[in-house]
């Protein structure tokens, strides 16, 4: 019995090669045509470091952590985001907001310490629709590449939208 | 002492005109490795270098320096002298036949001398260049032998088993052009096709015998190591062949040497069957500039042909597959031989009909 996959398959033509073949020059003559249509072609590359290509509107890429309208942090370490994270890329330790920190931190509660492992993750955005403070966000940027692994941990810093 | 004086200009007058010669051919093969790089990226919707320089044309300088800065490696089981003299030899043999080509007429100057732009006209010119062609295969096989490795031996015999195949078809094909010609000189066989129509015919060399030319052409590519008979080198495949063990310059001088002989090979192809530095509506262009820039202007006439062919080289290497093995010897031997002597044939009986 026999089926096929899919109808893309295509049969060897087996058949002796007849004196047009055996000249070789129509083919070569047929192959240059292709070619040489190819020149006025538009290119498929583009100058890369000047000119980039523009991503989808839908992409996603590296995370930022967001701040509210007075540069305070947004988020509260509540870890749904590590929850959700089916990778398990994202770590956190939370911290108590001291007196006198107002200014930094929103509410009581802050992340000490917080940890995506870019290596791990896999751009989802399920811990962006997980927030249900608004502060984890993933933007138009991929990580760039770097020399060890470590690098690849992005910590707070790293993850924070610069003060506006 | 008169005679001497004037040996002295003429030997200068060869000096100068060789160097310039040499010096074109280094520059025309320099860009001809950037101009590949582009032909290519331009058929597979590439850019090609775009960053050393302006469209990328400092690339050759920079493939150079890249070049010279590597490291120099002697094999020390390679016999030392051999491995250092095959890519010589690729190289010197690859400049040594433009020494008879007639880059255009004798510029003639008001005082009354004139100056060749022939560095030699010998009359068997012809056969010289064939000599030369010949020793071309010496740089491969002695520098896969010296290499002492099996590979490259294997290769280098691969690449002597086709030049001597197709060297067959491409003397035989040329038998039947100086059966017609009656020359061996190519200048006279530049100046026969002079201008482009005759008054019955066409003048050059291809309408006259186009299947010359084809076999020519094809035993050229074979002759060059280049698609689709570049099985010598398989550089996607295999390891480069005869040149696995060459490293830094040695390297540079084979690689740089297969396109001066490309750009040579171009040169004698056009001289050969298209007319040389000849072109359509050249008598009334004689009539109205002097005559050293006449020359100049039959120059570049060779130069822009030349440069068609070799376009015409690089189309052919990124449009078709490399052939087999058995497949490029059943073309040599059980095609293009006999295709060779029947055009032989037909030409001597149409020679004869025309001469009764």
């Amino acid at each position: 019995m026999s089926f096929t996959i899919s109808d893309k398959s295509k049969l060897v033509d087996r058949r002796p090669m007849t004196f047009k073949d055996k000249i070789y020059l129509p083919a070569i003559l047929g192959g240059l045509k292709v070619t040489l249509g190819h020149i006025l072609k538009k290119k498929a590359t583009i100058n890369y470091p000047e000119v980039q290509r523009e991503f989808s509107s839908t992409f996603r890429g590296l995370h930022i952590l967001n701040k509210d309208e007075e540069n305070r942090e947004r988020c509260t370490a509540c870890g749904l985001c590590a929850l959700s994270c089916p990778a398990e890329a994202i770590t956190m330790e939370s911290a108590e907001r001291k007196p006198g920190e107002e200014h930094l931190y929103r509410e009581e509660k802050y992340a000490a310490k917080y940890e995506i492992n870019m290596l791990r993750c896999i751009f989802c955005g399920l811990c962006e629709e997980a927030c249900p403070k608004d502060a984890i966000y993933l933007t138009q940027t991929f990580a760039p590449a770097n020399y060890d692994r470590k690098g690849f941990i992005y910590k707070k810093e790293d993850l924070l939208i610069p003060n506006k | 002492m008169f005679l001497l004086a004037i040996t002295i200009s003429f030997i200068i007058q060869k000096i100068i005109l060789a160097a310039i010669i040499i010096g074109g051919s280094l520059g025309i093969a320099l860009y001809a490795t950037w101009a590949e790089r582009k032909v290519s990226a331009v058929m597979q919707d590439r850019r090609g270098p775009t960053r050393a320089g302006p469209f990328g044309l400092l690339q050759p300088l920079a493939d150079g320096v890249k070049m010279f800065m590597k490291e120099e490696i002697i094999p020390i089981f390679s016999n030392k002298f051999l491995f250092i003299l095959g890519p010589s030899l690729a190289m010197v043999v690859a400049l040594m036949s433009s020494a008879v080509i007639p880059w255009g007429p004798d510029m003639k100057f008001a005082d009354g001398t004139s100056f060749s732009l022939q560095v030699a006209d010998i009359n068997i010119g012809m056969l010289y260049v064939f000599g030369v062609v010949s020793l071309g295969v010496y740089g491969v096989m002695l520098g896969a032998w010296a290499s002492n490795n099996k590979f490259s031996l294997l290769s280098g015999l691969r690449a002597a088993a086709q030049a001597i195949s197709y060297e067959l078809a491409l003397g035989l094909s040329m038998i039947s052009l100086v059966m017609m010609t009656g020359s061996l000189s190519l200048n006279d066989i530049v100046s026969q096709q002079h201008g482009f129509w005759d008054g019955n015919w066409f003048s050059w060399n291809v309408f006259k015998q186009p299947l010359a030319f084809l076999i020519f052409l094809v035993c050229s590519f074979a002759e060059l190591n280049r698609a689709p008979f570049d099985l010598a080198e398989c550089e996607s495949e295999l390891i480069g062949g005869y040149h696995t063990e060459y490293s830094s310059l040695k390297l540079g001088f084979y690689l740089f040497a297969e396109y001066i002989s490309m750009f040579i090979t171009s040169v004698i192809i056009s001289t050969l069957f298209f007319g040389g530095y000849n072109f359509p509506g050249m008598d009334a262009v004689a009539a109205m500039v002097p005559s050293p820039l006449f020359s100049i202007i039959c120059a570049l006439v060779l130069l822009t042909k030349a440069i068609g062919f070799i376009l015409f080289f690089m189309f052919i290497r990124w449009t078709i597959p490399r052939f087999r093995y058995d497949q490029l010897m059943n073309l040599g031997w059980k095609s293009l031989i006999p295709l060779a002597l029947i055009n032989m044939l037909i030409t001597g009986a149409v020679i004869l009909y025309l001469n009764k």
